[in-house]
């Protein structure tokens, strides 16, 4: 497998700088400082995005930033976006009722590969809000469960009150082939899941590390300790999956904002094969 | 029939294996087996560490007694695994409590007279710190990943 391929002009939407109108049915608080969006758009037409993309949301009079999509892509007349409240946009974006338009241009980005990883087992490790990024491609994968081998989620979080998306670890947990780790960093005692870190998770998952292609979103700081467990596990840097974030603007490559090295997130990203891009993990000031 | 001794439970935990034959029989007169029903401590803050064990089965909860409050569990551990290292330093005393989160099948192996072993047979001594060292280092290194987890990944609170 040589990576998926870079995305072509042709592929992209008509007119990318100006955003289609979207109104927001739903509100909903998932964990402290974290929400999710359902929406339709204003003329109706879908929005067909493939799981990893994201949408630069537009916030009238305070301004746009870049999201994941955290739906599912099978249905793409619902726009769904977990957002973060941690920067003045986003701040704004949690004050928002149902009832609210905002504009959205996209989708965005290198999507995470599918096709490409049919018949391999399949690990995520994600952490707190990285769930929300992965949480379309989990829902690919279990659409398309009999095309590949055992599927098995690890998810950490800082404690017992803030897992995103605990009614969906519920019900992937339930299903009898998929497998769910949470760990959590703390618990009051008496908690009787697992307390520590998501490697440890990773370490005791039960895979074959030869035939696993793994699916990483965690912050960069985060990632290279996943990547290192996820190598004590014998899955080799071409079968790691993994994000990268900068600060993205205009979505196609033109502007410039997250450059890093010699690729463009919004563009060549934030989906990257980890031997593709593990040099630049270890370059400082980028 | 016949009774077996600890020899194949030992021998068969991660945390020994490779180990020479001879070397483990000197360990196994330390050890006996052990069960722990949910909620029973292994080992509490401030007693003496006279053990170790061996995980067979089941999930250990290390806590941390906070004064005021309710205990904070902060890392659990598992079949596989080992817990209990003060045993093999002053003061000799534990750090923290261990609490079994369900039923806990172990190994304990008794401190004081591996330590007496390991005094007289340095070889064994430094087969033993051999073994224990990586797992402290990484627990370690875990528990500083997570302190930066912590420290860059807002709360949202």
């Amino acid at each position: 497998m040589d990576g998926h391929a870079l995305s072509s002009p042709g592929s992209l939407p008509p007119d990318l700088m100006i955003p289609r109108l979207f109104r927001i049915n739903k509100v909903k608080k998932e964990v402290p400082g974290v929400f999710t969006w359902h929406m339709t758009s204003l003329d109706g037409a879908p929005l067909v995005y493939k799981p990893g993309q994201f949408n630069m949301l537009y916030l009238f009079g305070v301004g746009e930033v870049p999201i994941s999509i955290s739906g599912d892509c099978r249905d793409p007349t619902k726009l769904v976006h977990t957002i973060r409240a941690a920067g003045s946009v986003t701040k704004a974006m949690a004050k928002l009722q149902a009832g609210a338009v905002i504009g959205v241009r996209g989708p965005f980005g290198r999507p995470w590969p599918v096709e490409e990883v049919y018949g391999s087992d399949i690990l995520f490790v994600t952490g707190t809000i990285g769930l929300a990024p992965l949480r379309p491609l989990i829902l690919e994968i279990l659409h398309q469960r009999d095309k590949f081998g055992k599927v098995v989620i690890c998810y950490g979080s800082r404690g017992t009150g803030d897992i995103l998306f605990e009614e969906d670890l519920h019900t992937w947990r339930g299903r009898f082939d998929t497998n769910v780790h949470v760990t959590v960093h703390s618990a009051p005692a008496g908690y009787r899941g697992r307390v520590g870190s998501v490697a440890a998770a990773v370490r005791i998952a039960k895979i074959d590390g030869e035939s696993t292609q793994a699916f990483v979103c965690r912050s960069e700081t985060m990632t290279r300790p996943a990547v290192d467990a996820l190598h004590e596990r014998g899955i080799t840097s071409d079968r790691i999956w993994v994000t990268l974030e900068r600060n993205m603007k205009c979505g196609v490559g033109l502007c410039g904002h997250c450059q890093f090295g010699p690729t463009y997130m919004c563009k060549d990203g934030p989906v990257y094969r980890f031997d593709q891009i593990q040099d630049l993990f270890s370059v400082r000031e980028i | 029939m016949k009774i077996e001794g600890l020899g194949p439970l030992v021998a068969e935990h991660p945390f020994f294996a490779g180990m020479d034959p001879a070397a483990l029989e000197i360990v196994v007169g330390c050890c006996a087996n052990v069960v722990f029903k949910p909620g029973a401590f292994l080992y509490r803050q401030g007693e003496p560490a006279e053990k170790f064990y061996l995980i067979r089965d089941g999930m250990v909860a290390i806590e941390i007694y906070v004064p005021g409050r309710p205990p904070i569990a902060m890392e659990t551990i598992e079949s596989g695994e080992i817990i209990g290292w003060s045993w093999l330093m002053p003061p000799y005393k534990w750090g923290n409590d261990a609490r079994a989160a369900d039923t806990v099948r172990a190994i304990s192996i008794d401190g004081a007279c591996l330590r007496g072993k390991m005094e007289k047979d340095r070889v064994l001594g430094y087969e033993i710190y051999k073994r224990f060292m990586p797992i402290m280092a990484r627990r370690l290194s875990q528990s500083r990943l997570r302190i930066v987890e912590l420290a860059t990944e807002p709360s949202g609170e």
